[in-house]
């Protein structure tokens, strides 16, 4: 069975101007830990608001752990843990007081799923006196994961819960959703960060209200259908613009310390073409090497040919 | 002196209380740099940048930007320093000419240079169509270039961007660098933060804070060497694991 079912689903806001769902169709298994990768405006928020039953889609269907998101919108909520991706417990309440206050208002108590959140929790126990409002981002975060989590929901829905947050506090929250997966629980997270969709089994790739793939990360690399070059040189922004004025590359794009580079046409030798361009405008201390693509120019080369 | 410094930072501290949110940082920035300043979330970056834009006092130590006093001369800092962070970018309800002109306005520019220079930005960036329409109106991508260009508008020293890039899709990420490097080659210092350390590779140098005080200081490059790592990444995860304050 699946988790989560989304069928067609449309949505649009200011009587129809604002397109922000289109047609969107995907399904997530159960136990999965499954990723929407898109930056702001991809209608991410959308989907979640409309799968946990806050917001109606103008078309469509959709359900989650069974339940349908309209005729059966109560079971959904109590079947659901939702943390949305602006902060939302209670700021003047104590970090104890807010997880008592969810327990309660889901028929449970904090010690009958306690083994569900303990490591989590004894990360913030320290502070369980604090007012939830004086917390850390990254200590609010795993408050509002434990709030999330103390009904013991059959689905977890995480809105962005890495953004603004920084490295480290990142690398520590997807290691708590892997466990977290471990026990059964399904997972939907969404991200802007390319480089957390490695992190999940399934991802679907937003822009724009569409999604343009869903697969595993694997395969969506797989399907990248250029030979990808990196390079540098001394200069590397001068690199930069000079690849992309020579009329045989396709593609060239910043990528940390490297150019990202795509050729035209399919070439045997396309390290030396590279090398030669750069040799005639004048750079030194060239590197060329074809290397692996990543998510991030799967994600770029699919924007450019949705448009 | 080899090269002009357009912020010079010598044991700069803000302490709230007890507690030192910036903990004595030194550190200068070269004329036409684009310097990275990262940091984990609570290191002091927010603090930090406050007080070189002229907006709070330091609890002690010494600093300029443009070659003003952070102490005596806040005013002229603000006059000659651009400001864009990713939550307050332009007025939606305005269009891409009324935001240019009000923020040239702001500045102190006269009427005949913004109308000058409104004319020439809405060219260089390809709005000539859209200059009437609602800033609201328009894509994010292109929001973000509007209010860079706006930050810019007045031509200051240096332009502090904090975190420019949140949020935004990966082509319009890269587009917006560009537009940092083309502002850097015309000699404007950028001092940047960023939580994408992709984005740490594109600056000449970068500085991490950690727990309120600068625990490294060099090229991207040199970072990795020393810590023996192959990304920014790891640099900057061995660098912040070790913190033990956090906070927003």
């Amino acid at each position: 069975m699946n988790a989560v079912t989304v069928k067609n689903i449309t949505k649009t806001y200011d009587k129809g101007k604002v397109l922000a769902v289109d047609n969107i169709s995907f399904e997530v298994k159960e136990g999965e830990l499954f990723g929407l990768i898109g930056p702001d405006g991809a209608g991410k928020t959308s989907i979640f608001r409309i799968l946990t039953t806050l917001l109606l889609a103008d078309k469509g269907e959709a359900s989650v752990a069974g339940f349908d998101v309209i005729k059966d919108y109560q079971s959904i909520r109590n079947n659901v843990g939702y943390m949305p991706g602006k902060f939302s417990l209670y700021q003047d309440l104590t970090v104890a007081e807010n997880l008592s206050f969810f327990a309660t208002v889901f028929g449970t108590t904090i010690e009958a799923n306690y083994d569900l959140i303990k490591d989590i929790y004894d990360q913030i126990k320290p502070f369980s006196n604090r007012r939830a409002g004086k917390l850390s981002g990254g200590m609010k975060q795993k408050l509002a994961l434990c709030c999330a989590l103390i009904h013991k929901p059959l689905v977890l829905l995480l809105d962005e819960p890495t953004t603004g947050v920084d490295v480290v506090s990142r690398k520590e929250f997807w290691e708590m959703l892997k466990t977290l997966k471990k026990q059964g629980i399904t997972i939907l997270v969404s991200t802007p960060y390319m480089d957390e969709a490695n992190l999940c089994e399934r991802i679907a790739l937003l822009q724009k209200g569409k999604i343009m793939s869903v697969d595993t990360p694997e395969n969506i690399i797989k399907a990248f259908p250029y030979t990808l070059y990196g390079a540098k040189s001394d200069q590397i922004y001068k690199l930069l613009n000079d690849l992309r004025l020579n009329g045989q590359v396709e593609s060239c794009y910043a990528f940390g310390e490297f150019l990202h580079v795509t050729l035209k046409e399919k070439q045997e030798n396309g390290k030396k073409i590279l090398r030669v361009i750069a040799e005639q405008n004048g750079h030194s201390n060239i590197w060329i090497e074809e290397i692996k693509p990543g998510i991030e120019d799967s994600f770029i080369l699919l924007s450019g040919e949705q448009g | 002196m080899d090269e002009e410094k357009v912020i010079t930072c010598k044991s700069l501290s803000k302490k709230f209380g007890d507690f030192y949110a910036v903990n004595e940082i030194t550190f200068d920035v070269n004329k036409g740099e684009i310097f990275g300043f990262l940091g984990a979330n609570g290191a002091g970056k927010t603090t930090a940048m406050r007080m070189l834009c002229g907006l709070s006092f330091p609890s002690s130590g010494e600093a300029t930007v443009a070659g003003f006093d952070v102490y005596k001369q806040q005013e002229f800092i603000k006059k000659n320093i651009g400001y864009m962070s990713q939550k307050f970018s332009l007025y939606e309800n305005l269009s891409i000419l009324e935001n240019i002109e009000f923020f040239g306005g702001v500045y102190g520019l006269d009427r005949k240079e913004i109308k000058e220079r409104s004319g020439l930005l809405i060219q260089t960036l390809g709005l000539e169509k859209e200059a009437k329409k609602m800033v609201g109106e328009l894509p994010l991508g292109w929001k973000q270039k509007l209010a860079f260009s706006v930050a810019i508008f007045h031509r200051p020293k240096i332009v502090f961007l904090d975190e420019p890039t949140g949020g935004v899709d990966p082509v319009t990420r890269r587009q917006f660098w560009d537009m940092i490097y083309e502002a850097a080659a015309t000699g404007i210092t950028i001092f940047v933060t960023t939580h994408y350390m992709d984005e740490a590779e594109y600056c000449n140098r970068i500085s991490i804070m950690v727990d309120g005080k600068v625990e490294a200081l060099d090229s991207p490059s040199n970072l990795k060497s020393k810590f023996s790592v192959h990304s920014m990444d790891d640099v900057f995860y061995q660098l912040a694991r070790g913190a033990s304050r956090s906070a927003d």
